[in-house]
């Protein structure tokens, strides 16, 4: 047999594993027997183990290599996160990495032209354009805008050195546009990031509640789990609570459709009637809980430097529950749409103490006007009950990018972070000017722009440069064409790194080719605290550089070698082990990098060689200290809060002329704006385009079937496009659903941007339109 | 030259002729489920030609209820990358 053979019989049989592992998201429970010996037929494979590209949920995946290209995919059974099973973007994820139109080389904007340049004039011209613009415009006129999909190291050294170096805020990163809330939910209430619990939570909790939140398309994987749970076990109920019918609630036991913002009073109702039948876990709020209240018509942030700052102020449990007195099951019912039976029975299954309950939520709550505060309100139902930081009982918040959590919340790549804390506490300054070896008071203390005042202020030339790392801004700000239009004019200039072209390289004057994924070494940090190492498993191609090595060029043409020695054959453990000083508490202490690179990740606090599964939880976190059950020791005075948070309505709803809501989103099959998945030819084919959800009966009504063009107008823009109708999401009446993976088609034209006063993050989910068929 | 992977859904209780049928085709091996209506069913074609004569096959099995590809390889997108690993 030749090589050749053997090669062809290994692709064979990853396309019977991925087949496999499909059919087990599908049919939870199902067995095939003697498949396996078609596994690894050839002997030419080598394995190399990373986390998946793709979304939060960090998979882990073995890499196949055959000489220097990767082949194939299969899942890491040593990884807990996954255990062997992939979804349909992971076993093609090597694949993204060989497009056609890959970028190899250079490019810089001549003549309005691009120009193909080697890779080290680029970088020249990107020092010396930073330098002119600080000389004429100031520190605060050069920007940094970074991604959830950026390493660990990436968004370190960026960090390090626009924060650090140059003195400006202006570091943000895409995650602004999709986990904010969940960080101002977190900090909040608990006074310190992150989600208490882990993915074992899945198994052990009896009730499943996902709120706005489409799991079997958007965490694939972890919802396999759920419905593996649920068939292995008798008592295991999974409740869909969303705003449209997905696949998520046709697997669900029970689906429960509410009106568009209005998840603020439900829960609200839900607390209601756990005060009202008195299934309060008084020892547990009597000992870990504080009651709060905080400003209210706190507005929607649509105007230039829009400004806001909660204040919290402490009131009783009496207040608190007078507070709830408007949100009767009754009352709730008719701003919400949903039953009160229904309102009823989810209380009950949170109330019940014979139930564990997980709560999982994701874009549908955090791309939110009120993000923070519904955030803020899941927490109270747990909190109320006492069912938090213990197996099984879990409100979870779930990310959607591979580092979300890892670069974007840990490494504090947002205007008002630091590696360790805010740039408003001078202590944490310091700590960052030790560590970088600065001169004291090199980090301004005071935050600049997040990220839709950041695009305000480039196009109202406030900010002149802006680097954009490993995101696509120019498919997915919202109220698009104001930021494109910015991006445009004559004085301003856009570096773009990334691995294909996109509309964001289209406004580019100099386009870097970036490694990506395993053509680099780096981590990850997933949704539930698991730091990921990856090796440099493949070379990148041409002349692509990984996105640290291009910030690390850049700081030493600025004159910062000292900031950044080292060489490129081991720049990435010195990263690490000079990052891990930011976290060297019981609270956070991360894995030291000989750990991570031997693991199929780590989840911190990792303290004495132990991981921490569910903090808080005296019996599972060193950092607890206070001689009870649980510690909440995020917030001084060692509770976890509970808020009085009201339900306002959306920043625009429909009304006679714009009559219909707009919600925004992904499908299983593309990453996020489509640059890396509509590159493999499965995943395309699989969605070759995006389209409207209409519900059939305004679909009717308009006159529309299947496949015809619907123009969509809001009072920002507008778009055609093919209708869907019965597809596999059915939105209620007078609600219009669009993905955004697809960039013939920007939804994002006629979005709006507002978004959470306290989280900064807008709400890509509740905008008013109209339809005509077009 | 095309390796694709797919799930196959019978006809109510033909999973047996089918799996039958599959392997029966030239280019296809097929396997079953042990607890489930359900078989997989790997292809591998040596041209675009096979393929689409297969394709139509396939769509002609009268015991076959639905097919659900989740996997695709062609090395013909990538002829020539490979052959110096393969040499």
């Amino acid at each position: 047999m030749t090589m050749k053979l053997d090669r062809r019989s290994f692709i064979k049989s990853a396309a019977a594993t991925s087949a496999i592992a499909t059919a087990a998201t599908l049919f939870p429970g199902i067995t095939f027997a003697g498949w396996d010996k078609l596994q690894d037929a050839s002997g030419m494979i080598t394995w190399k183990k990373a986390p998946c590209r793709f979304c939060g949920t960090g998979c882990g995946v073995l890499v196949g290599v055959s000489g220097d290209r990767a082949v194939a995919v299969k899942g890491d059974p040593n990884c807990s996160v996954n255990k062997g099973l992939c979804c349909v973007k992971g076993y093609h994820s090597v694949q993204a990495l060989y497009g056609k139109d890959r970028l190899t080389t250079a490019k810089v904007r001549k003549n309005g032209k691009m120009v193909e340049v080697p890779i080290k004039d680029a970088l020249d011209l990107i020092a010396s354009k930073m330098k002119e613009t600080i000389t004429k415009h100031g520190k605060d006129s050069v920007a940094m805008y970074g991604s959830g999909q950026w390493t660990i190291p990436d968004g370190y050294v960026a960090s390090k050195l626009f924060k650090g170096c140059l003195g400006t805020n202006n570091v943000e990163a895409n995650a602004r546009l999709c986990m904010a809330s969940a960080v101002t939910g977190f900090l909040t209430t608990f006074g310190t990031d992150e989600p208490m619990g882990c993915y074992e939570d899945i198994e052990e909790a009896n009730v499943i509640i996902t709120w706005g939140n489409n799991m079997a398309e958007m965490h694939p994987v972890l919802f396999s789990r759920m419905l593996a749970s649920r068939k292995r076990k008798t008592n295991v109920e999974i409740i869909d609570f969303a705003t449209r019918y997905t696949r998520t609630s046709q697997a669900a036991d029970k689906s429960i459709i509410f009106k568009p913002q209005t998840d603020l009073a439900v829960a609200n109702a839900i607390c209601y009637e756990i005060v009202r039948n008195d299934w309060v876990n008084w020892d547990f709020v009597h000992k870990h809980t504080a009651f709060y209240k905080g400003k209210t018509n706190i507005g929607y942030g649509l105007e230039d430097h829009f400004k806001f700052t909660d204040k919290a102020e402490p009131i009783s449990f009496e207040d608190f529950k007078t507070f709830l007195k408007d949100y009767t099951p009754e009352r709730v019912e008719k701003i919400s749409g949903v039953s009160a039976r229904d309102i009823r029975y989810m209380a009950s299954l949170y109330g019940d103490p014979a139930k564990k309950v997980t709560s999982f939520w994701c874009m549908g709550m955090n791309q939110h006007t009120r993000g923070t505060w519904i955030n803020n309100l899941v927490y109270n139902i747990h909190l109320l009950v006492g069912k938090i930081s213990t197996p099984g009982n879990s409100p979870f918040s779930l990310t959607g990018q591979p580092s979300a959590c890892g670069t974007v919340r840990e490494v504090g790549t947002l205007t008002h972070k630091l590696p360790h804390g805010v740039v408003m506490n001078e202590g944490h300054r310091k700590m960052a000017e030790k560590i970088w070896d600065l001169p004291a008071g090199s980090v301004d203390p005071k935050p600049t722009y997040h990220t839709v005042e950041m695009f305000r202020a480039l196009d109202r030339g406030d900010i002149r440069f802006m680097w954009i790392q490993v995101t696509n801004p120019m498919v997915t700000m919202p109220k698009l064409k104001r930021y494109r239009d910015g991006a445009l004019k004559e004085d301003r200039f856009i570096v773009v790194s990334d691995v294909y072209p996109t509309p964001t390289t289209d406004v580019a004057d100099v386009i870097l080719p970036a490694a990506m994924w395993v053509e680099q070494e780096g981590m990850f940090g997933n949704s539930e605290r698991r730091t990921q190492h990856f090796d440099q498993i493949v070379p990148p191609p041409g002349e692509a550089m990984s996105d640290t090595w291009q910030l690390i060029e850049v700081a030493r043409r600025l004159g910062f070698e000292k900031q950044f020695p080292w060489s490129e054959e081991e720049y990435i453990g010195k990263i690490w082990e000079e990052y891990r000083k930011f976290h060297d508490s019981p609270k956070h202490n991360m894995a030291p990098y000989k750990v991570l690179k031997a693991r199929s990740g780590v989840q911190w606090p990792f303290v004495n060689g132990k991981e921490t599964r569910w903090r808080f939880n005296a019996k599972h976190d060193p950092a607890c200290s206070n001689g009870e059950d649980f510690h909440f020791y995020g917030k001084k005075n060692n509770k976890a809060w509970i808020w009085a948070r009201p339900y306002e309505p959306a920043a625009e709803s429909p009304d006679q002329e714009y009559n219909f809501w707009l919600n925004t989103g992904r499908v299983v099959e593309h990453w996020h704006t489509g640059s890396m998945t509509r590159r493999v030819p499965i995943l395309h084919n699989a969605v070759p385009s995006s389209y409207v959800e209409l519900n059939p009966d305004d679909a009717a009504d308009l006159g529309v079937v299947n496949g015809e063009m619907v123009k969509i107008i809001s009072r920002r823009g507008e778009i055609t496009m093919p209708a869907q109708i019965n597809g596999r999401g059915v939105p209620p009446r007078g609600m219009v659903f669009v993905p955004f993976f697809d960039e013939k088609y920007l939804i994002n034209e006629v979005t709006l941007d507002s978004f959470c006063p306290i989280s900064k993050q807008p709400d890509y989910k509740k905008c008013a339109v109209k339809l005509e068929k077009a | 030259m095309p390796i694709l992977g797919y799930i196959t859904i019978p006809q109510s209780g033909a999973k047996d002729r089918l799996l039958a049928e599959l392997n029966d085709i030239e280019f296809c091996e097929a396997f079953p489920a042990e607890n489930a209506d359900i078989l997989v069913l790997v292809t591998d074609t040596p041209d675009k030609e096979t393929e689409e004569q297969l394709q139509q096959q396939l769509k002609n099995i009268p015991s076959l209820e639905s097919l659900s590809m989740t996997f695709g390889y062609n090395d013909e997108l990538h002829k020539g990358e490979h052959d110096d690993n393969e040499a």
